[in-house]
């Protein structure tokens, strides 16, 4: 599903990651660890192409990403959800429509009982008409989640999609992406919360990926 | 069954959820009603000068190219002798279809211009015109001149070319003015909805990032774009131009007193062509629009 051959990237002070080689295949399950700034959002850029690695090759579905169109890269996306640590959205569209926007630019309809439901399972569904600058850290990180798994993806990457979230919130957020390995996606998770890693082993056969020393490599039974 | 448009053309049908992506911009939307309302208006008039002057230079063309004048200058008793004699030359002369002397009352009204209605044409040694109109085919000018400098040596042949050769370089002149005016006009308004799209792509790329993160293709975003500034466009440039066409049409007539300036207007069939200002103005802000955000979203992966 995605394939990274000695990959290596950077933003001008060296490496960040250095001749990276590892395979995420379909519906696998990985968290990825490491310490701040180590180069974890920029591994999960790599894997939906926000970045272009400076040398070595990545493949999504099958394809390198230094020979895709611009055309090919949005259809790649659509099929994996991306919760980013960030969460951008559009300020000046209530919250539903953000959430359905995926749907929206791949010129479907969303099916308002669903996406109702999609609301109310994230514990957003009073907020349907807000703005997003009216939501919380929490809330926002709630509808990326929301927006990330709308279209059913194939994949979905999150990039520390706890952080801003209480346990029990982080609980429903696990079950929803252990219910979607359990049906055939991949699940690629960037964390530094080892109880919600050590949860997430105890339902689903998830492995572990470890930053360091510039590289990603497989972490042991030391976690 | 009727094939749909490509979306990318697809300016007018209902897309609210395209438009919808992008903010609302408001300052720069009027910008860009008020700057296309201005070019059409302007446009309006630069065609509307260019088409009376291309109709200066035809009429000016036609009434000079059909028409000579033979002048006669000779002492007074034998001034009659000698219009006959041309007049005979004339009706047997290949390519004249009339020839008619001048009578006082004709001279004196080409007169009157400059010397007053008093001028006392019968005691004043002014020659004698005969007004010559050619055929479709026309004379031979330089064989006549020849004839008439060996049959009567007082009359002079004046076929106009010298009068009308530099009236209508100078009207094609203006016509050609008129549409460089034109294109200059075109040129300012695609720069002007570049400069308007740019600034707005430029203040929406948090949002352009985030569409293309959510799987959009640059045309979905471009067309949002597009769609936004080709309507305003296209609704300035025709307000523009009814201003125009109003301001044209309620001009005064001053008849044949007011010359060219009463006659930058339209006449007959040409009121359509300012019709086709609007449309054009909407494929330059479409084409300038669609290149500016292709241009811009190319900097985002």
């Amino acid at each position: 599903m995605i394939a990274f051959r000695n990959v290596t990237h950077g933003y001008g002070d060296g490496p960040l990651l250095s001749d990276v080689s590892l395979t995420l295949p379909p519906g696998s399950f990985h968290f990825l660890t490491g310490p701040s700034g180590a180069g974890k959002s920029t591994f999960l850029k790599l894997c939906y192409r926000e970045l272009m690695p400076i040398a070595g090759t990545v493949e999504i579905f099958g394809q390198d990403v230094s020979h895709m169109s611009r055309d090919a890269v949005a259809m790649a996306r659509r099929k994996i959800g991306v919760v980013h640590q960030d969460c951008q959205f559009l300020d000046h569209l209530p919250l539903a429509d953000n959430v359905a926007l995926p749907l929206t630019v791949a010129g479907r309809e969303a099916n308002p009982e669903e996406l109702k439901e999609l609301l109310a399972w994230v514990g957003l569904s009073g907020h349907a008409r807000a703005r997003p600058p009216s939501l919380s850290g929490g809330e926002r990180q709630r509808a990326a989640l929301a927006r990330a798994v709308i279209t059913a993806p194939e994949m979905v990457l999150a990039d520390e999609p706890t952080g801003n979230l209480d346990w029990d919130m982080s609980q429903r957020l696990l079950t929803l992406l252990v219910e979607l390995n359990r049906m055939g996606k991949t699940i690629l998770i960037a964390t530094h919360d080892m109880n919600l890693i050590r949860t997430a082993k105890s339902q689903v056969a998830a492995r572990v990926l470890r930053i360091r020393d510039r590289t990603v490599q497989h972490a042991g039974a030391d976690l | 069954m009727k094939a749909p448009l490509p979306r990318k053309f697809r300016l007018f049908g209902r897309d609210t959820r395209t438009d919808r992506v992008v903010p609302p911009s408001g300052a720069a939307a009027w910008l860009t009603l008020l700057t296309a309302a201005a070019m059409a208006f302007l446009a309006v008039f630069a065609l509307a000068l260019s088409v009376a002057t291309g109709r200066l230079a035809d009429r000016w063309s036609e009434a000079l190219a059909n028409g000579a004048t033979v002048r006669i200058s000779a002492p007074a008793d034998q001034m009659a002798t000698q219009t006959q004699r041309v007049l005979d030359i004339l009706s047997v002369t290949p390519g004249v279809e009339t020839a008619r002397a001048l009578d006082p009352a004709e001279t004196q009204a080409l007169l009157s211009p400059w010397f007053g209605p008093d001028l006392p044409v019968a005691s004043l040694p002014i020659p004698q015109l005969i007004d010559i109109q050619e055929t479709p085919q026309g004379f031979d000018a330089e064989g006549l001149r020849l004839r008439l400098s060996a049959e009567v040596p007082g009359a002079t042949l004046d076929d106009h070319q010298r009068w009308r050769r530099p009236l209508v370089a100078a009207a094609d002149r203006m016509r050609m003015l008129g549409l460089i005016s034109l294109a200059l006009i075109g040129a300012a308004m695609a720069a002007m909805v570049t400069l308007a799209a740019m600034a707005a792509l430029s203040a929406n790329g948090q949002v352009i990032r985030t569409l293309r993160l959510i799987g959009a293709r640059d045309g979905y975003v471009a067309r949002a774009f597009v769609r936004r500034f080709t309507t305003r466009t296209l609704t300035g440039a025709a307000a523009g131009t009814a201003v125009a066409m109003t301001a044209i049409a309620l001009m005064p007539s001053a008849g044949d007193a007011g010359g060219f300036l009463t006659d930058i207007a339209f006449q007959g069939a040409e009121w359509l062509w300012p019709l086709t200002i609007p449309p054009l103005a909407a494929i330059v802000a479409f084409v300038a629009t669609r290149t500016a955000a292709l241009r811009s979203l190319r900097t985002v992966l």
